[in-house]
């Protein structure tokens, strides 16, 4: 079966210093897959240069088996890849409301549809927030909201970046099983991670990065078993 | 109190055509973070269109409904022509540094001006008043324009309408978004390319309603252009760069201000909108209702790398010397004048980048030092026949003073607020000049400032200048190698890190601001013995833009880039102006063109053209020896 979404060769740049050093990876429809890494091992780049947003990478990105290396982000965003900021990159001069409508795209086939009520089924928290300002939400409603803004362009496949970052345990929970729910409704999602036990409890399949190189990649129960892999790369 | 009932009437009329040009104007700045001097032009073109249109369709619809569908017919050209720019031109800038923002624009500005004057003539074309609003309206003994009653009710109306689509349209919500997050609105997958023409199309709409509104009062002038953009920078700057409210209150008080200022000072209403505008910044360096910069421009780019080696430019430096003294043996009068043109506009452009290039401090005014040095020598030798070597003193003292007390209030901003400031200060000493007839001449100048006798002849006189603007040259060469020199650099390059490591970045700052000032005011006051005579273009802003060109054409990241334009310039000038018309098109063709494909100006062109010829030699050696010589 082909792949929802396939890098190869991928190197990219900030400046002068080259960060990726060809990494290859795939995620199949359907599919939780994770990133794991230490903190600026490339994680958030490798992200950041699938929706193109790196002024300097080179490589073949592929989404549903056409190439989008050279797509602006909007047109990216528009093929139905959606992606969620590390920093969340909330509106915050806009509401709740406002933030959604930003996101909205018209629906598409094959892919679950998403209204403002079912988002609110999904984040009750938002619901009674919807006239806030997104300034004036704490971090862990700001992820809420990041994530069911990109929900709004109605996305076949979502890349999360370190969505349990900075998140109090019982929100890091409600992720949690936002994230099954999502799978439940058929999305493919690409996440990083640094918390290896948020990534247990969701995905299918792992690939850990150190220094811009893919080190490991497997099923996630493989990597729980391989313990050299996990001192060598997780522990902190 | 009918007359005070009067003035503030009028100055709410006025008060709503500058909140169209500047909400348009803050509108686009919020979008895109360009500051787009080519507003004031769309303003301009909305006026033009107005009056062409207004005769025809009369014709056919009668006089009212063809006054009504000329001021439509007018938004929709201005919304037309604003869109295109954005296409063709300023999409290609939204990475470049403010100052390249600002120059690409005003190249527009002076295409528009030349377009303007071969389409409609250079007279003033006066076009029709408003069908049924031509009576007045009694308030006592005075009677009040009921057009005015009807320019004052557009502002609130216009207010009213923008703020309904920004707050309760998809695409307003869009806008607003993206003033905040331009990428972001593009990773959601909103047509963001679409978004900013469309932001252009309905900035420019308003500016071409404000030309177009205004034509039952003033007739369409090809000089209406910068005058409007100059007072709707200074409202977006009291009101606060991309705040919507903010320009509207900001035009509300610049407006009464004029209105009733006229009163105490009838000279110059500008130098009153100024003090309240410096007070509004140094209470709130962000103005009324902004917020600040967070990113800080775009880059200037990385410095060229040497050409030459130290021998082969000990070489050409003692050919140029040998030239430069030699030179009035073997050259008519005319070119030995054309000749000390080269070395103050040099000194000129060096004085600039002593600052720009080096120091990182965004001006858009320099002008006003090269301004005050001139008419400083100039008043003196006219007012108190001061002896040329005595005004030649006072002229570099007085612009060093100006930098003293203005660079007091640049310096506490950042980026594109302190841009703006100094566009206004050149902006308000020049109506000074212009308004003030008894002291500065007015329009006419200032004549007969010519050397003292021993310097009368040509020959003389060159190397009197040659003298002074090699030696003012070499001393800020010196000061950009010296302690100063590093410090301004290293707060360019981060001032957070310097500030963080004891250096009090401003009191630097401030001293090479008044060094450049200073050097600027020598420059001008050896311009005035040169010429013989000052008059307002040395405060203009074409001025302040001829440095700047003269900086962008050398190079801003090289120590010769200015010297290189301040000689390419002037010859340019010398041998182009006389063949064409359209020199001011000439002109913003070439800012245009270097902006978009030689961003890095000739110094960067000829080191990548030598770094592609000297491949074979050894480029590493090369480069660590520029990397030392820098970093030293």
């Amino acid at each position: 079966m082909k792949p929802m979404l396939s890098v190869s060769e991928l190197n990219a740049w900030y400046g002068q210093a080259q960060v990726l050093f060809g990494i290859d990876l795939e995620v199949q429809q359907g599919e939780i897959v994770v990133l794991l890494g230490r903190n600026g091992v490339g994680k958030t780049t490798t992200l950041k240069s699938v929706v193109n947003l790196l002024a300097k990478a080179t490589g073949r990105i592929e989404f549903q088996g056409r190439s989008i290396r050279d797509l602006a982000p909007s047109s990216i965003a528009r093929l139905g890849l959606g992606y969620v900021p590390e920093d969340r990159r909330i509106f915050t001069d806009l509401t709740v409301m406002e933030n959604l409508e930003v996101g909205r795209q018209a629906p598409r086939a094959n892919t679950p549809h998403w209204t403002v009520d079912r988002l609110f089924d999904l984040f009750p928290n938002l619901a009674r927030m919807r006239d806030r300002s997104g300034g004036h939400m704490s971090g862990g409603e700001q992820q809420m909201l990041s994530i069911a803004r990109t929900l709004m362009g109605n996305p076949s496949t979502v890349l999360l970046d370190e969505p349990s970052e900075g998140l109090a345990p019982v929100i890091v929970q409600q992720m949690v099983e936002v994230l099954k729910e999502l799978k439940r409704q058929g999305l493919t999602v690409l996440l990083s991670e640094q918390n290896l036990s948020f990534a247990k409890a969701i995905s299918d399949r792992a690939y850990v990065i150190e220094k811009g190189q893919i080190r490991f990649a497997g099923a996630l129960t493989e990597l729980l078993e391989n313990e050299e892999i996990r001192r060598a790369y997780l522990a902190v | 109190m009918w007359e005070i009932t009067t003035q503030v009437l009028t100055g709410l009329a006025s008060a709503s055509n500058l909140f169209l040009v500047a909400c348009g104007l803050t509108l686009i700045f919020g979008v895109t973070r360009v500051v787009n001097f080519a507003h004031g032009s769309i303003y301009m073109l909305g006026a033009y269109a107005m009056v062409t249109f207004v005769s025809p369709m009369r014709e056919y619809l009668g006089p009212t409904l063809g006054f009504w569908a000329a001021v439509a017919a007018s938004v929709i050209f201005a919304a037309v022509v604003a869109a295109l720019i954005e296409v063709v031109l300023l999409r290609r800038l939204y990475r470049s540094n403010h100052l390249f923002q600002l120059l690409a624009t005003f190249g527009v500005v002076l295409i528009v001006q030349d377009l303007v004057i071969l389409v409609w003539g250079a007279d003033d074309i006066l076009g029709p008043r408003a069908p049924g609003l031509t009576g007045f309206v009694s308030l006592g003994e005075h009677r009040f324009p009921a057009y005015s009653i009807f320019m004052i009710a557009v502002g609130p109306v216009v207010f009213l309408a923008l703020w309904l689509i920004l707050h309760r349209t998809r695409w307003g919500t869009l806008i607003r978004a993206a003033s905040q997050d331009k990428e972001m609105v593009g990773l959601l997958g909103a047509r963001d390319k679409l978004l900013m023409t469309s932001v252009l199309a309905l900035g420019g709409a308003l500016a071409g309603l404000a030309g177009a509104l205004q034509i039952p009062m003033q007739p369409a002038n090809a000089f209406m252009d910068v005058s409007i953009i100059t007072e709707a920078f200074v409202i977006t700057v009291i009101g606060g760069m991309g705040s919507m409210t903010g320009a509207f209150l900001a035009a509300i008080l610049v407006g009464l201000i004029q209105a009733l200022g006229i009163q105490l000072f009838p000279k110059s209403t500008l130098v009153l909108v100024f003090l309240v505008m410096a007070i509004v910044l140094v209470i709130r360096p962000w103005g009324l209702l902004g917020r600040p910069e967070v990113e800080a421009g775009g880059a200037m780019g990385e410095p060229p790398e040497r050409i030459l080696s130290p021998n082969t430019t000990r070489f050409a430096l003692a050919a140029l010397a040998i030239f430069l003294l030699l030179a009035p043996q073997f050259m008519s009068e005319y070119h030995v004048g054309l000749l000390i043109e080269v070395l103050l506009m040099s000194l000129f452009a060096f004085s600039l980048n002593f600052i720009l290039g080096n120091g990182g401090l965004v001006s858009f005014g320099h002008a006003a030092y090269f301004g005050l040095g001139a008419y400083g020598a100039a008043l003196a030798v006219y007012h108190w026949r001061w002896p040329m070597e005595a005004a030649l003193v006072l002229g570099p003292l007085v612009a060093a003073a100006g930098a003293l007390v203005f660079g007091w209030f640049v310096l506490r901003l950042a980026g594109v607020y302190a841009a703006m400031l100094t566009l206004a200060i050149a902006q308000i000493l020049w109506s000074l000049a212009f308004q003030w007839n008894e002291f500065s001449g007015g329009d006419n100048g200032v004549n007969g400032i010519w050397p003292s006798a021993w310097a009368q002849s040509r020959v003389v006189f060159y190397y009197v200048v040659l003298l002074l603007s090699v030696a003012a040259i070499g001393a800020l060469w010196r000061a950009t190698k010296a302690p100063l020199g590093y410090t301004l650099r290293a707060g360019r390059d981060s001032p957070r890190r310097c500030e963080a490591i004891g250096i009090n970045l401003l009191t630097h700052r401030w001293a090479g601001f008044v060094l450049a000032g200073a050097a600027a005011g020598l420059s001008g006051a050896l311009f005035a013995f040169s010429k013989g005579t000052v008059d307002t273009h040395v405060l203009s802003v074409h001025m302040t833009v001829d440095s700047l060109v003269m900086v962008l054409i050398g190079g801003v990241n090289a120590i010769t880039g200015p010297l290189m334009g301040g000689t390419i310039y002037p010859l340019l000038k010398a041998y182009i102006m006389p063949l064409t018309d359209a020199w001011r098109m000439f002109l913003g063709a070439v800012i245009l063109l270097t902006v978009l494909l030689f961003p890095q100006g000739l110094a960067g062109f000829l080191s990548k053209f030598s770094r592609r010829f000297n491949s074979s030699t050894e480029p590493t050696s090369v480069s660590l020896r520029v990397a030392s010589e820098r970093g030293q």
